[in-house]
């Protein structure tokens, strides 16, 4: 549950207050740069907009997207769920005799599993994304969507690559580490039979797609294998070209505080005696786009700025949330997923809606987890104490005896409330000290003869 | 104008003074104030926690309680969205004449003075709701120019030296029931804030919402006991 797990990371209150801060300071990077475009809040609209559309009409625009990819010479495959993703990946690399892949950045593989399911097949995976791959040697799942890695300090990061690489014990300069990490990689590069990446747009009107990263390990990976394997959600889709730069205007602003990605690769189709496929999954996302109140949800561009700014999610870390997408987004995704699974990850907010206010395609995510949250509870899913005690609550606020009763006592209690600490209040903070008389007593005394 | 006062529970039984405060505020402004005398919750702790029919009954009752005034004012700017929004879901006018106090002061009344003195250093705590639900001011993650309405009513104030903070609007972490179910995520929160505001040299902390002071000022009551907390209506009355 989330509040044991944040309780656990906040037992180390240096380490929770170095997260934080380190996540903090991309959010002030984020505004700094997202402050120099003055067209920011209209470049926020379009491409909500865009996206609204775009959900609107995605069966259209998928099957325009197919066509045209097919057209280009790319092979189209339709997974509708994680188990088919897998499948379908997996049976492109065996037809091929494929043993070692090398695989960029990519949530929806993470959300599909993909990593084992090839691995207990026989498939060597290799994530060449740094941070993928500073957690796949650690076997954890990554904390964060944009820096997967961001809860490991260089020292661990120099202790996990002493391990597994054979550094020298104690290495912690980010510039050894990284050329490090670009050695070990390189082998891998030139030997892999097939490379896999994600998609962070496709485009309906050419059927090309773009992938964005900062290590041009995606470029690296589908340019030297001959099989490039590109794994999108279905709601990756954008119209046409000219929305790109929309959303590549907001992306890496939103996401890190730089101008743009270091590279933004453009797929059209295969090189002559290349192989390019694309899985396009379902897995949950037609669910969602056909409830009203979370279709919008789909809108998500993966910039992770929600949990930058999410001041409860740089305070427990992504591993104290039940999915592997954290944070924010990850909160109103999940329950989608698995209602009861994921129950508490919409109540792990202050629901103080920064998420919202940050998000470059203006998700509402603070009213959606307010409605998450309805739905969870309907589904019998916050256990059975708390329906209680709130149906309690509202008897006792609806009656003006039992009001004045309870307001009593709780006035009497507070002092000895703040002496034992026992409650989840005075645990952390005194309550304030009660006043003689409540305002409505005070009122009715003034209104006396 | 007769106007109709709501005052939350938890400021009913907590907070007297800050009501009263608001009381005097607007009546001294020449207004007809009137104060239903039945407990008022607005259904928002209900709603938080995923029980929003159980909450449904408290915006009926406030939209009959209060439907007969020309405005309604409160002091808390959370209860106030929950029940605008509530208001709104509804269609009911009324949602459009309810005002949290530091909104109706800046935009209905335009006061351009008051009769207070505070000459103290103050750290503003702009509440979530009032910030991002009610649009007080401009939250900072919006490139759009600065403007905050309970900052510019403390500027009128005599003396008054408002602090600069590291981080102008996070959220102090009362969030409700989050305060209860989430503590520890909460007070961490909290505490992070009391500390900006304590390294800036704020002597108190003021808001527009009192629950995110009986959160703050419980927890700098245990690490920076020097520090108090006042809700905005009790500086801008001058009663302190």
């Amino acid at each position: 549950m989330h509040p044991a797990a944040a309780r656990e990371f906040l037992s180390d209150p240096a380490r929770a207050a170095w997260h934080d801060q380190t996540l903090w300071m991309v959010r002030v990077k984020r505004d700094r740069m997202a402050a120099r475009v003055p067209e920011w809040e209209q470049l926020r609209e379009a491409a909500s907009r865009i996206k609204e559309h775009t959900l609107s009409r995605l069966a259209e625009y998928l099957e325009e997207f197919s066509a045209r990819a097919e057209a280009n010479g790319v092979r189209v495959h339709w997974a509708a769920d994680a188990e088919e993703h897998n499948r379908i990946v997996h049976g492109i690399l065996a037809a091929r005799g494929v043993t070692r892949m090398v695989k960029s950045k990519s949530m929806l593989t993470e959300e599909c599993h993909l990593n084992p399911y090839l691995e207990a097949r026989g498939i060597e995976v290799v994530d060449t994304d740094l941070g993928e791959r500073i957690v796949q040697f650690k076997n954890e799942p990554p904390s964060h969507i944009v820096m997967p890695a961001i809860h490991l300090k260089r020292a661990e990061v120099g202790a996990v690559f002493h391990e597994h690489l054979g550094t020298p014990a104690g290495m912690e300069d980010a510039q050894e580490l990284a050329e490090a990490a670009r050695q070990h990689l390189r082998g891998h590069f030139l030997g892999a039979q097939a490379a896999l990446t994600g998609v962070n747009f496709a485009i309906a009107e050419t059927g090309g797609f773009v992938v964005c990263t900062n290590e041009g390990n995606a470029d690296m990976g589908a340019h030297l294998a001959p099989v490039h394997i590109a794994c999108m959600g279905i709601e990756k889709l954008i119209p046409k070209a000219e929305h790109l730069g929309v959303f590549l205007r907001l992306l890496a602003r939103s996401a890190t505080g730089q101008p743009s990605t270091v590279f933004s690769s453009h797929f059209l189709k295969p090189r002559p005696g290349r192989e390019t496929h694309l899985v396009l999954v379902d897995n949950g996302r037609s669910r969602q786009l056909a409830r009203a109140d979370f279709r919008k949800s789909l809108a998500c561009i993966r910039c992770a700025a929600c949990f930058n700014t999410c001041p409860v999610y740089r305070r427990s870390g992504g591993h104290s949330y039940s999915w592997l997408i954290s944070g924010p987004i990850g909160s109103i995704l999940a329950p989608n997923v698995d209602k009861k699974a994921h129950s508490d990850m919409p109540f792990a907010s202050t629901l103080c809606g920064s998420c919202t206010a940050v998000c470059p395609v203006k998700i509402d995510i603070h009213a959606q987890l307010l409605k998450w949250r309805q739905e969870v509870v309907a589904a019998g899913g916050s256990g059975r104490a708390k329906p209680l005690l709130m149906r309690l609550t509202a008897f006792v606020l609806r009656r003006p005896a039992l009001y004045r009763l309870g307001g009593a006592l709780m006035r009497l209690a507070g002092p000895l409330a703040n002496l034992l600490r026992l409650d989840p209040w005075t645990r952390h903070r005194d309550l304030p000290p009660p006043p003689a008389r409540t305002f409505h007593q005070s009122l009715r005394d003034k209104s006396k003869p | 104008m007769r106007l109709g006062l709501f005052i939350p529970c938890y400021m009913d039984q907590l907070y007297p003074r800050a009501a009263h405060a608001t009381l005097r505020l607007l009546e001294r402004l020449g207004h007809e104030v009137e104060c239903p005398d039945t407990p008022a919750c607005c259904g928002q702790p209900m709603s938080n926690s995923g029980h929003a029919a159980l909450g449904e009954d408290f915006v009926d009752a406030f939209a009959r309680r209060y439907a007969g005034y020309e405005r309604v004012v409160s002091p808390s700017a959370s209860c106030l969205l929950h029940l605008k929004e509530g208001l709104e879901a509804r269609g009911h006018p009324l949602a459009h004449h309810a005002h949290e106090l530091c909104e109706f002061l800046h935009d209905v009344e335009r006061v351009e003075a008051f009769d207070a003195a505070f000459p103290h250093r103050v750290g503003l705590h702009q509440g979530c709701h009032g910030l991002r639900g009610l649009g007080l001011g401009r939250p900072s993650e919006r490139m759009e120019p600065h403007f905050s309405k309970p900052e510019r009513l403390l500027k009128r104030v005599r003396g008054l030296e408002l602090v600069e903070l590291d981080r102008p609007d996070e959220c102090c972490g009362f969030g409700g029931s989050f305060a209860v179910f989430e503590s520890d995520v909460s007070a961490a929160m909290g505490r992070d804030r009391v500390a900006d505001h304590a390294g800036h040299g704020a002597e108190f902390i003021t808001s527009t919402d009192m629950s995110c002071l009986m959160h703050l000022g419980g927890l700098a009551a245990r690490s920076h006991p020097q520090i108090k907390v006042l809700h905005i209506a009790e500086i801008l009355a001058g009663e302190v």
